[in-house]
């Protein structure tokens, strides 16, 4: 096993971090830590990273103890938010850094930048300084700084949160087919679902120092062990005193008799693209549920322009019963993308 | 490890362009008014008394100029001078580096008030200056240390009253350093020695040198707070803008301004020789 987490506390001040972290990182895997801001995600990285300490517990490496163990000697890739590139140096020799730390002869590093180059498609970038670069491009070319040196693991910290939509999109992609080309174990942070669940093969759900969720995108997606995990992987409601995917709700303008149903107002009908989006005052509910279906669903139920419905659960659908502590709004897709600039 | 991997293989990224000098202006009516009047400005405070004094050095002729120079005791001066203020300045750039350092990277009690402090020999009128250094360094000194009328006094003087310059140039650059830079640096197997030597310090350079420029220019000008504890005397702690005094009072405008003129070129080219080196690096940068 890759990395092992075992016991792992971390505080700042009165603020606690990390509680009690136990996990263990596959070798070779791609796994994404993803959670709201200030989560501790970004925290357990640099813990990994040897950037930060961990008050109590231990991290070991590919089977070696690496606690207490400085950044510089625990042979790991990383890749920051913001680039961090040398800037007073040029690609090759961003490239070359740890290479020439490590006192390798000239023409081995020069081979070593060359093949990184090629790697991440900056060859024709080399003589450049990284202020000339894109975005994309300098992170790409710190991505290649780090995987220079073979790092054992290869850890990003919201590697594309600076980048704009477009790039962030491309460079995911590219991410996953260089992970299959590289096959170094990989760790990255994301508080973007979607980001992980089309990026990662496991996912580490994070909040509130604590881990939620373990599991593929599949397990986290159709199991999630808490209320949390659900309503952060995709949108909810509330029907009866479960939380709900919207699309997991069936509609129809006249009682069908199924177990469960219960009658209600339609509040507000929408519709956005292809999709229909119905808000439902239910019989003896606080909140209002929220239904989405396609637009033809709608239509051949003839839900347009009805006042009167009737809701139910279908057959498979994810439940999970609502925490007692907070109400959770009928919309909560929204309440996934916080604010990415945080505290860590 | 073969092509795979191509994010953006429909988009072709730009070819290198070449180093661009852009030399078009940006004149049009109103700011070629402000630029008139900085011009004019500048002519007035600046280069017509720059030029009358290189007028007036030149006007006895190259021999008299030269006989204004090669006198011992104003050759002496300018001497003592240039090399005080070169050995101010290199200990400047170490010591300043070190206190700006301190004052970002540390947090300790009484910060914010070294911060103030720091500004006040500059805030200082030199000649109060030198009336403390006296005091403190001079025949009665409380701490039994006397260098009065020793070239130590000098130094003394240069190093109190250019003391703020590479701290306050040092200090915003490292203020703004992303301490990313140095982690991605400590995980790429650098030791703290190293990050400071190959990504520090070259991001420090320019300010430094600014710093170090202005360090140079100010001890090369300097009178008031080294003439009561040096006694200026002649060949041995006099310098040079004592010594363009001391052709005024006698009556020799030539004299005066040839070692003007001298302190003028020696300040120009080394504002210059270090305007290029931080260009040089952050040229680089850009």
């Amino acid at each position: 096993m890759s990395i092992e987490i075992r016991s792992v506390s971390k505080h700042f001040g009165d603020f606690t971090a990390l509680s009690d972290i136990d996990l263990t990182i596959p070798t070779g895997d791609l796994t994404a830590l993803l959670g709201p801001s200030g989560g501790g995600k970004s925290t357990l990285l640099r813990i990994i990273a040897g950037l930060e300490s961990a008050d109590t517990g231990t991290v070991a490496i590919e089977g070696v103890d690496a606690t207490g163990v400085p950044a510089r000697k625990r042979d790991v890739g990383f890749v920051f938010q913001h680039y961090a590139a040398f800037r007073h140096l040029t690609v090759a020799e961003n490239v070359a850094f740890g290479l020439s730390i490590r006192k390798q002869p000239r023409k081995v590093i020069a081979e070593r930048v060359e093949e990184m180059l090629e790697l991440v498609h900056l060859q024709q970038f080399a003589d450049r300084h990284p202020a000339q670069l894109s975005g994309g491009q300098r992170q790409r070319m710190a991505l290649a700084r780090a995987l220079a040196i073979r790092p054992r693991v290869l850890l990003l910290d919201e590697p594309f949160g600076a980048l704009d939509a477009k790039v962030r999109k491309e460079l995911r992609e590219w991410l996953r087919r260089l992970h299959d080309e590289v096959h170094v174990t990989t760790v990255f942070v994301t508080h973007d679902q979607e980001e992980a669940l089309e990026v990662a093969h496991h996912l580490v759900l994070i909040n509130q120092g604590r881990i939620e969720q373990v599991g593929t995108s599949d397990q986290l997606y159709d199991e999630p062990a808490t209320s949390f995990v659900m309503s952060f992987l995709g949108p909810v409601t509330t029907f009866g005193n479960t939380l709900v995917r919207p699309h997991d709700l069936g509609i129809a303008t006249a009682p069908t008799g199924r177990p469960g149903e219960v009658g209600g107002r339609v509040l507000r009908y929408n519709r956005v693209g292809f999709e229909v989006q119905i808000e439902v005052d239910l019989a003896g509910a606080a909140a209002p549920a929220l239904v989405t279906l396609t637009r033809r669903e709608a239509a051949e139920a003839g839900l347009a322009g009805a006042e009167q419905v009737w809701v139910h659960a279908v057959a498979d659908a994810v439940r999970v019963p609502v925490p007692h502590a907070e109400p959770v709004p009928a919309v909560s897709a929204g309440s996934r993308e916080l604010d990415p600039s945080g505290v860590r | 490890m073969s092509g795979v991997l191509a994010p953006d293989r429909s988009r072709p990224e730009p070819a290198p362009a070449p180093r661009r000098r852009p030399r078009r202006t940006t004149l049009d009516r109103r700011s070629g008014t402000g630029l008139g009047l900085a011009l004019i400005w500048f002519s007035l405070l600046v280069l017509i008394p720059l030029t009358a004094v290189l007028v007036k050095a030149s006007e006895g002729g190259w021999t008299a100029y030269w006989a204004a120079l090669s006198d011992p005791q104003t050759a002496a001066a300018i001497g003592l001078t240039i090399v005080a203020a070169l050995v101010v300045t290199a200990i400047n750039v170490v010591m300043g580096t070190l206190i700006a350092w301190v004052l970002v990277r540390d947090d300790f009690p009484g910060r914010r008030v070294l911060e103030v402090v720091i500004d006040l020999p500059f805030a200082l009128p030199t000649i109060v200056a030198g009336l403390v250094l006296l005091s403190l360094y001079g025949p009665h000194s409380p701490l039994g240390i006397n260098v009065a009328n020793t070239r130590i006094a000098v130094g003394l003087a240069f190093l109190f009253v250019t003391l703020p310059f590479v701290v306050r140039t040092v200090q915003p650059v490292l203020l703004e350093l992303e301490p990313e830079v140095e982690e991605a640096a400590a995980s790429l197997g650098a030791g703290p020695v190293t990050v400071f030597r190959r990504i520090v310090l070259p991001s420090l350079a320019p300010a430094i040198a600014s710093g170090a420029a202005m360090s140079f220019a100010r001890g090369l000008s300097e009178f008031g707070s080294l003439v009561l504890l040096s006694g200026s005397l002649p060949l041995h702690t006099e310098v040079a803008a004592v010594r363009i005094l001391g052709y005024i009072e006698g009556d020799n405008l030539h004299g005066a301004a040839a070692v003007a003129s001298v302190l003028l070129l020696v300040a120009l080219a080394v504002i210059v020789l270090l305007d290029l080196f931080s260009r040089k690096v952050t040229h680089r940068a850009d």
